[in-house]
């Protein structure tokens, strides 16, 4: 399939992973058979790498809040920053880990809704003792304005009127 | 007391959308398929340019035509779209949507008794303005079979020598059909030959799905005999902020203009803002839209066919026809029941002409979520109407 195509699909699914094959291959006028497949090849790729729901946790009544911490860290030889990464991402509290390319900091770290205690603990004896880790930054998300493109902020509701010519 | 209402307007038959209008506000979580303007909220980058010329206190008139800077961009998107060179100091004139151009279209050029061509299923409002313009509307019924596009021998059968002028719209609402150079070219043969003015209202051009939209004012010798309508309600999502304009040789628009003058004085300076943002960084946000319409446009017609509802193909503008004379209902029984078994809103196709009585206008502009759900219970109503 073209890329053109491949891209059409994927901006798609990543709108609404919901959408059938058949939904998708009508919606694009490409056969659905060659959808079924190229979805399934992306996901072999590993270039759809999951389908998820989309939460507004704030909505959830419980008394966790986001936080996004910058780590300093000093990269081992020959290692890079690989190996610092791999320490980091496999605790089941971080939901996110970027590397990033400038400033005074080198990662940062999206952990998952916790408690504001779980944070502190989570920080002060799982990531700030990792030898390379120089440094921690901890900052909590007050209000969240827009995830994957989505407004939280505004409804949903429909602003025009219900007939018009 | 004497009754001071004028004869003509007393008569001008009611918008055939009122009474569904007042039905749907009485009933909750409708879905609407019935609605004539884009679900998508206007470009930030529109939205902002609005609120700076707001912040910036350019809340005054403007000249009667537009600001100067608009015009010069109107010219050079029409340009640009169609190859067409329109002057932006006399042949612009910035309205108050596309509905005001019309309306000053057919006034600048009806004489008592004058008769414009008006090919039906149309929008709502060209037959009652050809009407208070004193003109007399002649209407062409098209058809499905024809995919709702007019054709050389209809237009000449219609023609008689009070005919003045053609009025049409492509990409037409309600019925989503198009015209393409083929079927223009044998159009112009006839309207040069009969010395007729065209009327031509694009406000849907940007919403077409299969090749390029062709302007009718850009055929051979079209230009100088014809009106060309558009306007930002469609491309760019701006109905609310009511702009559009005409385009047409000076001798003609020069009339218009003095009509519009008295009438209006200048259509809304903030908006007028909005629009030159629009015409010169909006063509990613048409792109977008359009690739949204045409996605939904396609499961429309694909679940018609499942469910074997009688469409022809629109390719243009974001609405579908389908054909419901095998349930024996007029369309505004069709509509009435389905609103209030299924809960779900179309517009009835007499609401645009006799012709249309056949039919129903259902609107794509909304999401794919509300598309899938009210196509779960159209086709419920339908099978439980076959049932019978």
């Amino acid at each position: 399939m073209n890329i053109k195509d491949r891209n059409k699909i994927l901006a798609l699914l990543e709108k609404d992973a919901k959408l059938t094959t058949k939904e998708i291959s009508v919606m694009l006028a490409i056969g659905e058979d060659d959808v079924k497949k190229e979805i399934k090849s992306m996901e072999d790729e590993h270039l759809i790498c999951g389908y998820h729901a989309f939460i507004n946790w704030d909505k959830a009544e419980d008394d966790k809040i986001s936080a996004l911490i910058e780590l300093k860290v000093t990269p081992q030889r020959g290692m890079g920053y690989d190996s610092i990464a791999k320490k980091i991402y496999e605790y089941p509290e971080v939901e996110s880990l970027y590397l990033m390319s400038a400033g005074d900091y080198d990662f940062t770290v999206i952990l998952k809704k916790a408690t504001m205690r779980e944070i502190a603990n989570f920080v002060t004896t799982k990531l700030a003792v990792i030898e390379e880790v120089r440094s921690t930054s901890t900052h909590i998300v007050m209000t969240k304005y827009k995830e994957f493109g989505v407004s939280l902020a505004d409804g949903k509701k429909d602003k025009r009127m219900a007939i018009t010519p | 007391m004497r009754d001071f209402v004028c004869k003509k307007i007393k008569n001008l038959k009611p918008s055939g959308i009122r009474k569904l209008f007042d039905i749907v506000n009485e009933i909750p979580n409708v879905i609407s398929l019935g609605i004539g303007e884009p679900d998508f909220d206007t470009p930030w980058h529109i939205r902002e340019e609005g609120i700076y010329a707001l912040q910036k206190g350019r809340t005054f008139y403007t000249s009667n035509s537009g600001l100067e800077e608009l015009r010069n961009e109107i010219c050079e998107y029409i340009n640009r779209k169609y190859n067409l060179k329109y002057d932006a100091k006399n042949e612009v004139v910035v309205t108050v949507g596309g509905s005001e151009a019309i309306d000053i279209a057919l006034r600048a050029i009806i004489d008592s008794g004058d008769e414009i061509i008006c090919p039906e299923p149309c929008f709502v409002s060209y037959q009652p303005c050809i009407i208070m313009s004193g003109g007399v509307p002649i209407s062409i019924p098209l058809s499905a079979e024809n995919d709702f596009r007019l054709t050389a021998t209809q237009l000449e059968a219609a023609i008689t020598p009070r005919t003045k002028a053609l009025l049409i719209s492509y990409p037409n609402n309600p019925t989503g059909a198009i015209m393409e150079l083929e079927d223009l070219a044998p159009l112009v043969d006839v309207i040069i030959k009969y010395d007729l003015l065209v009327i031509t209202d694009e406000i849907y051009s940007e919403l077409t799905y299969e090749g390029k939209h062709v302007s009718i004012a850009s055929m051979p010798n079209m230009k100088k005999r014809t009106i060309l309508i558009n306007g930002f309600s469609k491309s760019y999502a701006m109905t609310g902020w009511r702009l559009g304009y005409a385009l047409a040789p000076a001798n003609i628009l020069k009339y218009m203009l003095k009509i519009h003058q008295f009438g209006i004085m200048s259509a809304p300076t903030i908006s007028q803002y909005a629009a030159i943002t629009a015409l010169r960084d909006g063509d990613k946000d048409i792109e977008m839209m359009r690739e949204a319409y045409n996605q939904r446009r396609r499961y429309l017609i694909d679940a018609f066919k499942e469910m074997k509802l009688s469409c022809f193909e629109p390719y243009g503008a974001f609405y579908v026809f389908p054909n419901i004379s095998e349930f024996g209902m007029t369309s505004e029984e069709f509509s009435e029941k389905l609103l209030k078994e299924e809960n779900v809103a179309v517009v009835p196709g007499a609401a645009f002409g006799e012709c249309g009585d056949k039919y129903v206008r259902i609107s794509y502009a909304c999401s794919i979520d509300e598309l899938r759900e009210a196509i779960k219970r159209l086709s419920r109503f339908v099978e439980k109407l076959r049932c019978k």
